[in-house]
């Protein structure tokens, strides 16, 4: 928890200097209400109402009900999170736990 | 009992046939029904052809439609790949036969935040087998997963699930892998995929690629555990199982000309056996060639279809030389009862070679196949591996009752009968033609070395080209051994000079009786002039002097008539 506070100190400082007022358009691909959907749900909305708060949206597809819209952002593992706007496009795997590789991958962050 | 063993093989384990020339025979059936197949190789093997074909194959000829997906290549770029091998992709896409999936996996693109699974892969490939109700999958290759992947632990469940996935879908399979170091595949697919694992191989020897193909292991079938010789072109994949085949083809006793007169008279007046493999063996400028076109010839006027392999000369020249003898090729080129193939031995593999003979024969199906010359396929010390070809080559011909006649060319630093590389258990009749150095002059002589199944000659005969052909002489035998060539044709002149010689004396004889019989007949003729004109003379003497007596008693009687004495009296007492 110490380390998430850390985090967020240095994405407040970040925040102005990526992509100012665009609009974040996000993706997150799920396959059913399994744990890992509702753990990478619950993780991104709380990731963007800290750091995009008002300027993104979020859509989540379940492949299980569309299968054919996996092959068009090249999905393969589940859940996926695809940063469509700004771009380039980003993907991120995995349940999004580990907030700092999430920001990271979202541009929210420079490598360290 | 191979055949028993084959009959459980099928009832226990369902097969899939994959359409691929070959495959299906040295695998009793196919690929393992709704199993999955791991295919591995190294790069450029193969393996992605290997399993298209056996999507389109499946699509086109099983009526089973198949799903093709690619980590690597896009639809766009495998469409165009594998249409240079006559597989139209769009079609049978625009058909719904066959699916392209592509995977597009950009590790830069990734970022990986906990825990995950490839579930979405099953879903598109779910959705993709679904969408067309499709038997067979294709998946290539999924060890870039794990160049994409950095989580090796996730990825190894995953792959584990997906292949027992695959198992429940109930469709048959084909995973790609490439080759590892020491390992079949690099990320050792082979723990996942234990079914059936097929090992695709590509190797150069001395600047010879060639292509191999071994079956590893198949789970409940049984399968040629050899390693055969494949290759790939405008037509696909195509492997060789030419060795699986026994000793078991019929056999005809229907005996076909050589062409050359003489020659089936060497061989009982009849000729070669039909399906037998003939060798035609000498040093170089013997005649081999000319052999073989009297051959190709007397099979084509009999309206058979002869296929001929040349692999020194080019069609035309062949055609031009023969032309030399007499032997006239060309009309039957234009018929389409001979077709030449001339391709230079060193083009391409023995296996290649091997799998071409093939293809032209399945295409062209000929009763006669003529292979000029065999040995030009040994380069380097490959001559075990150029036994294997020609064995296959004769079994391949055999089963099919074609009739081959080989030429091979013998050097003449070692011993005919050694040189031909080691292939003469696989004949039924070898003709040597060898030549024969005398009083300065280089003739040929040609030899009947075996011939199974008949009374062949054991005579050495003179082998003469004339402007009609090949013709065979008798080949004298004198003081100081063989006598050919010009010595041969002194010896002939000798003897008709000798007959003559009796003639004459014969002739002379004859007038000499004649000429003694006459002398006699004049001899008796003028004996008998002689003798008639003395007894003419003696009957004239005779007649004078019966005549004097008569006057001298007349004379008598007239005196005795003057004396008037009794003439009777006188003249009987004096008579």
């Amino acid at each position: 928890m110490n380390q998430m506070d850390v985090n967020s100190d240095i994405r407040t400082k970040q925040k102005p200097k990526s992509g100012a007022n665009d609009k974040w358009v996000l993706r997150l691909y799920v396959a059913g209400q399994t744990p890992k959907a509702l753990t990478a749900f619950a993780n991104l909305t709380k990731i963007c109402e800290e750091q995009l708060k008002g300027k993104y949206s979020i859509e989540v597809i379940d492949l299980m009900k569309n299968p054919q819209k996996g092959a068009a952002d090249q999905i393969f593992a589940l859940p996926t999170l695809v940063r469509k706007l700004p771009v380039p496009v980003r993907k991120i795997i995995g349940d999004l736990s580990n907030t700092e590789r999430v920001l990271i991958g979202l541009d929210l962050l420079p490598v360290s | 009992m191979k055949k028993a063993e084959r009959k459980n093989s099928i009832i226990n384990l369902p097969k899939t046939p994959t359409g691929i020339l070959g495959f299906d025979e040295i695998t009793l059936g196919g690929l393992p029904t709704g199993r999955p197949t791991l295919v591995c190789g190294g790069a450029g093997c193969g393996k992605t052809l290997f399993g298209i074909e056996f999507l389109v194959r499946g699509a086109t000829q099983f009526n089973e439609p198949g799903v093709f997906m690619s980590f690597e290549e896009t639809s766009e770029e495998l469409t165009i790949n594998v249409a240079s091998l006559g597989f139209d992709l769009n079609d049978l896409i625009k058909n719904k036969k066959i699916v392209l999936e592509h995977v597009h996996i950009e590790r830069s693109e990734i970022e990986e935040t906990g825990e995950y699974d490839l579930e979405a892969l099953f879903i598109r490939l779910g959705y993709a087998i679904d969408s067309i109700g499709a038997k067979r999958v294709v998946l290539d290759t999924i060890e870039s997963l794990f160049a994409g992947l950095p989580n090796q632990l996730i990825l190894r469940a995953e792959l584990r699930r997906l292949f027992r996935w695959l198992k429940n879908k109930g469709v048959t399979a084909i995973i790609t892998g490439e080759r590892g170091d020491e390992t079949l595949t690099r990320q050792g697919l082979e723990e996942y995929v234990s079914d059936c694992v097929i090992m695709l191989d590509h190797r150069v020897t001395e600047q010879t690629s060639i292509r191999r193909l071994r079956i590893v292991k198949y789970r409940g079938s049984l399968h040629g555990t050899n390693e055969y010789p494949f290759l790939i072109d405008e037509t696909g994949f195509s492997v060789l199982p030419v060795t699986s085949l026994g000793l078991e083809h019929i056999v005809s006793n229907e005996r076909i000309s050589s062409g050359i007169k003489e020659l089936d008279e060497m061989l009982e007046g009849k000729g070669y056996f039909r399906g037998s493999t003939v060798l035609v063996s000498g040093t170089a400028g013997i005649g081999k060639t000319s052999t073989a076109a009297h051959f190709a010839e007397a099979a084509c006027k009999r309206g058979e279809r002869v296929l001929y392999f040349c692999f020194e000369e080019s069609p035309s020249q062949l055609m031009r030389n023969m032309l030399s003898v007499g032997i006239k090729l060309e009309p039957w080129v234009r018929k389409g009862l001979l077709r030449f193939q001339a391709t230079r031995p060193t083009l391409y593999g023995l296996e290649m070679h091997l799998a071409v003979t093939h293809k032209y024969v399945n295409e062209f199906k000929p009763d006669v196949v003529i292979l000029d010359p065999i040995n030009t396929f040994v380069t380097g010390d490959k001559e075990f591996e150029v036994k294997t070809l020609l064995v296959r080559i004769v079994d391949f011909l055999k089963v099919n009752q074609i009739t081959a006649l080989f030429t091979s060319l013998t050097s003449s630093d070692c011993r005919l009968e050694s040189s031909d590389v080691g292939i003469s258990s696989l004949i039924d009749t070898w003709l040597l033609l060898r030549d024969i150095e005398l009083n300065g002059e280089r003739n040929r002589g040609v030899y009947v070395l075996k011939s199974r199944g008949m009374a062949n000659s054991n005579q050495i005969r003179e082998f003469v080209l004339t402007k009609h052909g090949v013709e065979l002489r008798d080949v004298y035998i004198g003081a100081n051994g063989l006598l050919t060539g010009s010595a041969r044709i002194a010896q002939e002149a000798l003897e008709n000079s000798a007959v003559l010689t009796r003639k004459h004396d014969l002739e002379l004889k004859k007038r000499e009786i004649v000429r003694k019989r006459r002398e006699m007949e004049a001899k008796v003729e003028t004996t008998l002039a002689d003798f008639g004109s003395e007894e003419a003379e003696a009957i004239k003497i005779i007649e004078e002097e019966q005549e004097i007596i008569k006057q001298l008693e007349l004379d008598k009687t007239e005196m005795a008539k003057s004396r008037k004495a009794g003439i009777g009296k006188i003249a009987t007492k004096t008579l």
